[in-house]
């Protein structure tokens, strides 16, 4: 596991500052984007595609650095080195740790609009 | 591209990112920057964008579905051609390979994950002044390719003007052989050479200091003063004078022309030779003595008229002796070894040279075994002159530069020369440039300048200075002829040369009437003419020449009044034109 905090206030509050009225479409768009992206990832690994897999863990590992969410971003590069190596036996925990994670980023970027 | 060179408009930015959360971050960042974005979710979309909107800077995410980043980066450079548009991988990659592999397709930069505004801000402006300064730099490449380009063509242009100008003359004729560097870029190097319508020829080679187009501008008012003057019939000397002083005038100072000037005669078998800073020329005799011809004058363009010496040195010479002139380069022509060719070497080749074997051919072998493959020097100029019996150059004189004016053609005019003037200066080019005026006399004017000028002489030897030509039957007769000669014309007060010239057209053609009158007492034209059956070289061909050349010749008022009557047909002048092929005259 990794000791990244779930997200980045200090980031976070920058993005707020460059986005201005557009930070909650920002975030709405994220979270849609990483839905889908978390979608992809179980397809991939349903059809055992490993570099399908590898490269849509790297596109989500991107947005979340992007976004603030270190831990969420780690946990997508651990999946796309899996995906690169050739190694899906363990996969599916890494998906379903990535999802958990995704669902406790997704309260708290939601509680930081209202 | 026809953006103002330096501007302060805001960039138009390309970004191409399948994330959409990223894209909308950069996008707003570049907005918020000033800059003008567009964005594409994948490479194929970029492509589409950057065809449509010609961006300046491109923001490209690495790894991307439909079309990766790498080879849209790679189809953006060839689209770009000689623009120069900064590529920047967006990227989260921390791989070495990975990153190396973004440079190679193409990129310029890298923005890694998470953004940061201000690196983003740096790294755009930082590629803005590159992108700046390299269409700065292309604007100008291509100022100086198309300037290039002016410059040539007009280079070329001028070529031509100057090679008309500045045209080799009777270069061609058979006794005359020589090098010169090919002119694409003009060399500083002219030889000239023209044929005197009393017969023979005068050559002019000289070396400008300086090259290209200031040489060459210098060259061309000495090319039209050395033709103009010696088809007038001009002495070598007096187009000296006329050059000097041109030159001097209008060259800058430093600037100026080592030149010789070569009168050959090939009637009497002599040369008039003047050297004014050109390397030593060679005069091989037949028999294998050498004569080093010297410079013993500054270059052309360089003393004022009053201090200019324009004195050629006379060589008797026979059929079979050569001149061998040469400008500076021949001396200065360098081998690998960085070493000049040199008098020494010169005389060396000439020294080596077989029985036979023409010198021309041997300064020019031993130069090119001398410098090896050296690319060759461009202001080499060799010329050689064979002298030869004067009926081998037949034609030669023939092709005298014509003019396209019709002419006058009935006309009458009477010139007079008198008192100290008489011994200091001939009438014979002024007369001859009235008579060429008629086209259909110019193709004569050897002819009427040999009519002129040995009427011009009768009138002064023996007409105003009483002097007998049978004096110059002997050696010593000659020396005493003409020191009496130099002696009496210091006496001439009072004295005249009239000649009245009268031009008439005719139903065949044309006829120049020509009355010379002079002041003496007269002389016997009868004895005169019986001399000249004689094999007496320098006096007796006077009288014979005139009855030959002239349709008639008499005398009147006891030999003080010479009349000539000279027919031209038209028939004649139309099928000599372009003829080079003397035709004995069907006029006599």
């Amino acid at each position: 596991m990794t000791d990244k905090p779930h997200l980045d206030e200090e980031a976070l509050a920058e993005l707020q500052d460059v986005m201005e009225d557009e930070f909650d479409v920002l975030i709405n768009t994220y979270i849609n984007d990483s839905s889908d992206r978390i979608a992809h990832l179980r397809a991939a690994l349903e059809k055992s595609d490993a570099d399908s897999f590898a490269k849509s863990a790297h596109s989500f590992k991107g947005s979340c650095i992007n976004i603030g969410a270190p831990r969420l971003g780690e946990l997508c590069f651990q999946a796309e080195k899996a995906g690169i190596d050739n190694r899906l036996e363990k996969a599916g925990a890494m998906l379903d740790a990535i999802e958990n994670e995704f669902r406790q980023v997704e309260g708290t970027l939601r509680r930081f609009l209202e | 591209m026809d953006e103002p060179l330096t501007d302060n408009r805001p960039l138009r930015i390309l970004i191409a990112d399948d994330s959409d959360s990223d894209r909308l971050i950069l996008k707003t960042l570049l907005r918020r920057l000033g800059h003008e974005v567009e964005d594409a979710a994948n490479g194929m979309e970029a492509l589409d964008i950057f065809r449509k909107s010609a961006p300046d800077i491109v923001l490209l995410d690495a790894l991307m579905p439909v079309m990766d980043g790498m080879e849209a980066a790679r189809h953006i450079k060839v689209l770009a051609g000689e623009r120069l548009v900064p590529l920047i991988f967006l990227t989260s990659l921390s791989d070495a390979d990975a990153l190396a592999r973004c440079l190679e397709a193409g990129g310029d930069d890298f923005l890694t994950k998470p953004y940061s505004r201000i690196i983003i801000e740096a790294k755009i402006n930082a590629f803005n002044r590159m992108r700046l300064m390299h269409r700065t730099l292309s604007h100008h490449r291509d100022l100086i390719r198309e300037r290039n380009r002016k410059l040539l063509e007009e280079q070329e242009i001028a070529k031509r003007v100057f090679d008309n100008v500045a045209h080799t003359g009777c270069l061609d004729a058979p006794n005359i052989r020589y090098h010169a560097s090919p002119m694409s870029i003009f060399n500083g190097d002219v030889l000239f050479a023209c044929p005197r319508p009393a017969g023979g020829m005068q050559i002019l080679i000289g070396d400008f200091t300086g090259h290209g187009l200031p040489a060459a501008i210098g060259a061309m008012p000495v090319a039209e003063i050395f033709y103009g003057m010696t088809s007038k019939g001009f002495s070598g000397s007096d187009v000296l004078r006329e050059i000097n002083q041109k030159l001097g005038r209008i060259l800058p100072t430093g600037m100026f022309c080592c030149a010789a000037m070569i009168q050959a005669d090939f009637h009497l078998n002599q040369l008039q030779i003047w050297n004014g800073g050109l390397p030593d020329g060679v005069l091989l005799r037949k028999n294998g003595a050498r004569e080093n011809i010297v410079s013993h004058h500054l270059p052309l363009g360089v003393l004022g008229t009053a201090r200019f010496d324009a004195g050629m040195k006379i060589f008797q010479t026979e059929p079979g002796d050569t001149l061998l002139m040469m400008t500076d380069g021949v001396m200065e022509a360098e081998n690998q070894q960085g070493e000049m060719y040199g008098e020494q070497r010169l005389a060396r080749s000439l020294n080596e040279a077989g029985q036979g074997d023409s010198p021309f051919e041997t300064v020019m072998a031993g130069i090119r075994a001398f410098t090896g493959n050296q690319p060759e020097q461009d202001d080499l100029t060799l010329f050689s002159l064979g002298m030869v019996e004067e009926g081998e150059l037949a034609g030669v004189s023939e092709r005298l530069p014509q003019s396209a004016l019709e002419g006058p053609a009935e006309w009458h005019c009477v010139y007079e020369v008198q008192d100290r003037t008489l011994g200091q200066f001939s009438p014979l080019p002024l007369l001859l440039h009235i008579c060429m005026e008629v086209p259909g006399l110019r193709r004569k004017s050897g002819e009427i300048y040999t009519l002129l000028s040995e009427l011009y002489t009768n009138a002064l030897e023996h007409g105003v200075l009483g002097l007998c030509s049978d004096w110059k039957a002997t050696p010593d007769g000659f020396g005493q002829y003409y020191a009496e000669r130099e002696r009496r014309l210091g006496d001439v007060a009072g004295h005249f040369i009239r000649f009245t010239l009268t031009h008439t057209m005719t139903d065949r053609g044309g006829r120049l009437a020509i009355v010379c009158e002079d002041s003496g007492s007269g002389f016997d034209y009868r004895k005169e003419s019986s001399a000249a059956g004689s094999e007496c070289r320098y006096s007796g061909r006077g009288l014979m020449l005139l009855r030959k050349l002239g349709h008639s010749l008499n005398y009147r008022e006891h030999g003080t009044r010479a009349e000539i009557v000279y027919d031209w047909h038209f028939s004649e002048v139309a099928t000599r034109e372009g003829s080079t092929i003397q035709q004995p005259g069907g006029w006599s």
